[in-house]
This record gives C-alpha cells, sequence and structure tokens, in this order.
C-alpha cells in the first residue's frame, strides 16, 4: 500500500473519515514552506509570489465547479464554509430592508452533518432562525414533494447534502436545484424573499458532477482532506450577488468575507488535489466501485447483515452496513487489532447513548442502528485491502455473536 | 460516526485485551443463579450465570460466566467482573462495587462507567436470584 510500510496485513477502509496526501500533492505544497513563504497580502516579489498562486488556485477550483474565481472562497474546511453560508446569509438577509418576516426561514434535513444541523440549531436556539428538518425514507432519500410543502413566504435558504457520508446516499441535488428555480420564479411576481440554496459537496467531489449552473446551487462547501489534501482547508463557492455578511472580520481577505492571513501552501494543495480529481476521473470511479460491488457482495454473504444507503443511488466509495447481534464499537476494535480502519455510526464515546442519528431518521430501529459499520474506500484502496477485510470480518462478527446471550 | 482510532486510546491495554481475549466467557447449563441486565435499545445487554457451592457453612461463587452483547466496555466490564467474583463467598461477592471493576480494567472513559454498573448490577441480580430459588 503506498505510503505505508507495515509488515503484516493492513487495510484502510475509512477514506469517507479522511484520506492519505497525495505524494503530488505534497509535492506541490512544498515549496511554499520555505522558499515561497510570503504573505499575499505583502506588496513585495514574496508577496505577489504568493498572491499569484492563490489566485491559480482559486482559479482551478473555480473551472472545476464551472465558477467565475470571485465566486470561490478559501475557509479552514467544510464545516467553516457551511457555518459561514449559513450564518452569514441568515445575517445578511435579516438586515435587508424589504424582509418583512420576522426571522428567515431554512430548510434542511434530518440526515445532514452534524456541521449543518448543529449551525441550524444555533440559529434556532438564538431565535435568529426558524428551521425545518425534512424526513427521508428509509433509503435516505429527501422528497422532492416534502421540501416544496415545506416552503414558508420567510423561507430564505435549502441546505441539503449531496452524499451522506455514513451511507453514502446521493440527494437529488439537480432536481431539487430545479424546483427553487421554479419557485424563485414564481415569489418574484409575489415579492417574497429569494430562496438560496446550499449544498454540501463533502463526500461528493471526487466521484459526482459538482457543477454549480448544472445543480443550480448558489453556496457549495467541499473540504481538502477527504480528496488527498490536508486537513485544515476547504473552500465555498457563493454565487455572485448572493448576500453575506462575513463571520470572520479581520484584514479583508478573502474578499471580505474570511479575514486571516491565506493558507498559501493548503491551498495550493487543495487545487492540486482538485486537477487530481479531474485527472483519471472515469478511471478510479469505475475502479472504487467495482470494489465497492465486490465489498458488498462479501459483507452481504455474512448472515444477518444488510445494506443501508440507497442500493443504486450511492457513492462509489461508500459501503455501508448493519450488522444483527454485535455492537459497532466492538467490531471496530477487533477490525483494528488486525489491522483494518472502519467506522461505525453506534452510540458514540460523545456520552451521548443514541446511534447515528442518520440511521435513526431513515427507520432504523436503535438496536439495530448500534451494528452498524462503514467500510469507505479511495483512489488508493486495493483487491488485497478489499480481500483481507473480507477474510476477516466473518471472523470477528462470529466471534462477538458468540459473545453475546441468547434469546 | 466513531473512528477506530479515535477511541482506542481511550481503552486502556486491559480493556483491549479483555475484548480479544475475554476470560470465562460463556454459558453454564443449569446455574443456581443467573440474570440479564440492559436493553439493546441503549446499547448494551449482559447476562451472568454462577453455580454456588458451599465450603463447610460458607457459601461460594464455584464458578461465573458472562455473555454480553455490546460495546467494548461492556464486554471488559462483564469479562472482569467474573475474574473479581470467582471463588469469594455470596456475602463477599455481593460487595463489589464498580470503582472496583473500573479500578481493574486500569480505569474506563467517563462516557463508559455507565457499562461497570451495569456489570455490577448483573452479579447482584444472579445471586438474588439464587437467593430467592434456593427458599423454595
Amino acid at each position: 500500500m503506498k505510503g505505508r510500510k507495515l509488515s503484516v496485513a493492513s487495510a484502510y477502509l475509512d477514506n469517507a473519515a479522511t484520506t492519505s496526501i497525495d505524494s503530488e500533492v505534497l509535492r506541490a505544497m512544498l515549496p511554499y514552506f520555505k522558499e515561497k513563504f510570503g504573505n499575499p497580502s505583502s506588496v513585495h516579489s514574496w508577496g505577489q509570489a504568493a498572491r499569484q498562486s492563490v489566485d491559480e488556485s482559486r482559479q482551478t477550483i473555480a473551472n472545476f465547479l464551472g465558477a467565475g474565481a470571485s465566486e470561490i472562497i478559501f475557509t479552514g474546511c467544510s464545516t467553516e464554509s457551511i457555518s459561514l453560508a449559513h450564518k452569514g446569509l441568515v445575517e445578511a438577509v435579516s438586515s435587508q430592508q424589504n424582509f418583512k418576516s420576522k426571522i428567515p426561514h431554512i430548510i434542511t434535513c434530518r440526515i445532514e452533518h452534524k456541521a449543518v444541523l448543529e449551525t441550524c440549531r444555533h440559529l434556532e436556539k438564538r431565535n435568529l432562525a426558524e428551521v425545518t428538518y425534512l424526513p427521508v425514507d428509509r433509503f435516505g432519500l429527501v422528497a422532492i414533494a416534502d421540501l416544496e410543502k415545506a416552503v414558508k413566504a420567510n423561507t430564505v435558504l435549502v441546505s441539503i447534502m449531496y452524499v451522506n457520508n455514513e451511507v453514502g446516499t446521493v440527494e437529488p441535488i439537480g432536481e431539487i436545484g430545479k424546483l427553487i428555480k421554479k419557485l424563485n420564479d414564481l415569489r418574484m411576481a409575489h415579492d417574497e424573499p429569494k430562496i438560496y440554496f446550499h449544498t454540501d459537496a463533502t463526500q461528493a467531489i471526487q466521484y459526482l458532477d459538482c457543477r454549480v449552473d448544472k445543480l443550480r446551487v448558489d453556496f457549495l462547501s467541499l473540504t481538502g482532506h477527504k480528496i488527498h489534501a490536508p486537513k485544515g482547508i476547504g473552500a465555498l463557492y457563493i454565487r455572485e450577488k448572493t448576500p453575506l455578511v462575513c463571520q470572520q472580520d479581520g484584514g479583508g481577505q478573502e474578499g471580505g468575507l474570511r479575514g486571516g492571513t491565506e493558507n498559501v501552501a493548503f491551498i495550493v494543495g487543495l487545487a492540486k488535489a482538485i486537477d487530481l480529481v479531474t485527472r483519471n476521473k472515469d478511471k478510479n470511479i469505475k475502479r472504487i466501485k467495482d470494489l465497492q460491488q465486490k465489498l458488498i457482495r462479501g459483507v452481504l454473504k455474512i448472515p444477518g447483515v444488510n445494506l443501508t444507503g440507497h442500493p443504486e443511488k450511492r457513492t462509489p466509495h461508500i459501503a455501508s452496513f448493519t450488522i444483527k447481534g454485535v455492537e459497532g464499537e466492538a467490531v471496530l476494535l477487533l477490525l483494528d487489532s488486525e489491522g483494518i480502519a472502519a467506522s461505525s455510526g453506534s452510540a458514540c464515546t460523545s456520552g451521548s447513548l443514541k446511534p447515528s442519528h442518520v440511521l435513526l431518521a431513515m427507520g432504523i430501529p436503535p438496536e439495530v442502528a448500534h451494528g452498524s459499520l462503514r467500510l469507505s474506500l479511495c483512489k488508493e484502496t486495493t483487491d488485497r485491502e478489499v480481500n483481507y477485510a473480507l477474510s476477516i470480518l466473518p471472523k470477528v462478527i462470529a466471534r462477538l455473536r458468540k459473545m453475546a446471550p441468547r434469546f | 460516526m466513531i473512528m477506530t482510532s479515535q477511541f482506542s486510546p481511550l481503552y486502556s491495554k486491559k480493556v483491549i485485551d479483555l475484548i480479544k481475549n475475554p476470560r470465562n466467557m460463556g454459558e453454564i447449563k443449569n446455574p443456581d443463579g443467573v440474570a440479564t441486565v440492559g436493553n439493546r435499545v441503549c446499547g448494551d445487554i449482559m447476562r451472568l450465570y454462577i453455580r454456588i457451592r458451599n465450603k463447610g457453612s460458607r457459601e461460594y461463587i464455584k464458578d461465573i460466566k458472562f455473555q454480553t452483547l455490546g460495546c467494548a466496555a461492556a464486554i471488559a466490564s462483564s469479562s472482569i467482573l467474573t475474574e473479581i467474583a470467582k471463588g469469594k463467598s455470596l456475602k463477599t461477592a455481593q460487595k463489589i462495587t464498580n470503582q472496583e471493576v473500573v479500578r481493574k480494567l486500569g480505569g474506563l472513559p467517563e462516557a463508559k462507567l455507565h457499562c461497570s454498573v451495569l456489570a455490577v448490577e448483573a452479579l447482584q441480580k444472579a445471586i438474588d436470584y439464587y437467593k430467592k430459588n434456593e427458599k423454595k
């Protein structure tokens, strides 16, 4: 396996959590720590060189999304992008003179990442916005009809993730975009506020069409570390003329929307990673999908295992399951002791005893959700890793089931 | 979501060892006492079996076995409890506390302390079961 030399067999199947940095990304970044360390805001040639690299990187990301360079800002991560889009829009709209309602209304769904859900709860708690959390079906899909029904006169934002991070289900972002366009055309005539559309594309960048005009989104959040760039760099697409109030005041960087000296090396790394996504995209997707299908077929051979998420409308890199008669955390620890990294939506160490909000929203009973397992792949995943995981997982499950009381 | 790397360091070596090599795991046929505690909705379920014998006038735990469906802390807590209780008189066994379970495990994360409580509760209920049935 690339980047790791282990004498014992191992398999890193937690790429939806984070990926390793691509060697090309690392190589592109290195000069920016020593030789090209300038501050992009400085006038001298050190600064100019840094500014040029940031601008070029911005253009790379803009091209990838089919957007203009001025519509892209760099952030620290997806969570920050999401927070800025939601809070910044709510603040901007609330202060607009023609906004007649008491507070703005946001529509999102129950299986969003905590970054969206907690931001919405923050706005609700402080009475800055009211929020509707749409239900999903058993595959994790949002129904367009439910969304349309939830729209109110004061609705200003719809925020739906492109790909769910726990089960890999792909939401109908293009269709939602179409609906919002139709609604906005009508609302214009009635002097109602425009509805803006945000999508969290964190898990979608490498696998799906992320061109913003095709999706008709006004905001799109992404992060570097899921696509072989480092942790600590993200980006937000903001459609031109979208009202937004800066949430991190400072030196006016990023078009005045995100103060703070640009993280030049990481920005260059993110652009390189995006560049690499476009290279060999179809080939990578096909290979990852083949491995995913092999993994799913193999795991489903174990009795009492079910696939979670949509059987077809899912990204190639996530295989997720519920396993009867075991608890997820115990599975993870036993897998880890065999050199396999995976993750689970079982009750977290956070102190909460509730299993994954995503699985519960999909109607999976808590006792089943406790036995969830997510295996996630990337372009570096090998056939050997998949075979190894398939040889170990049945033994781990059998061992834990043997420990459990019978009823 | 939880990741292996995220909480592995939270568990002591003893806990990790016990989930890999649980002691006294299994079932006792026709036990003198048995109890099942916890519930699946919350995540953990433990069952303890005990065999009681007399040494002179003193009753003691001759054998004890556990079966657990749950997280690492639940499996390790029930396993270590069987080790603590085995060979002890009923009187002494009844006095085992969850602090003792936690100490013998080399500590447990705050959020997992309830697992040690659950294990102690299982033993006490198994002893209660024995006492009730013995009187009949």
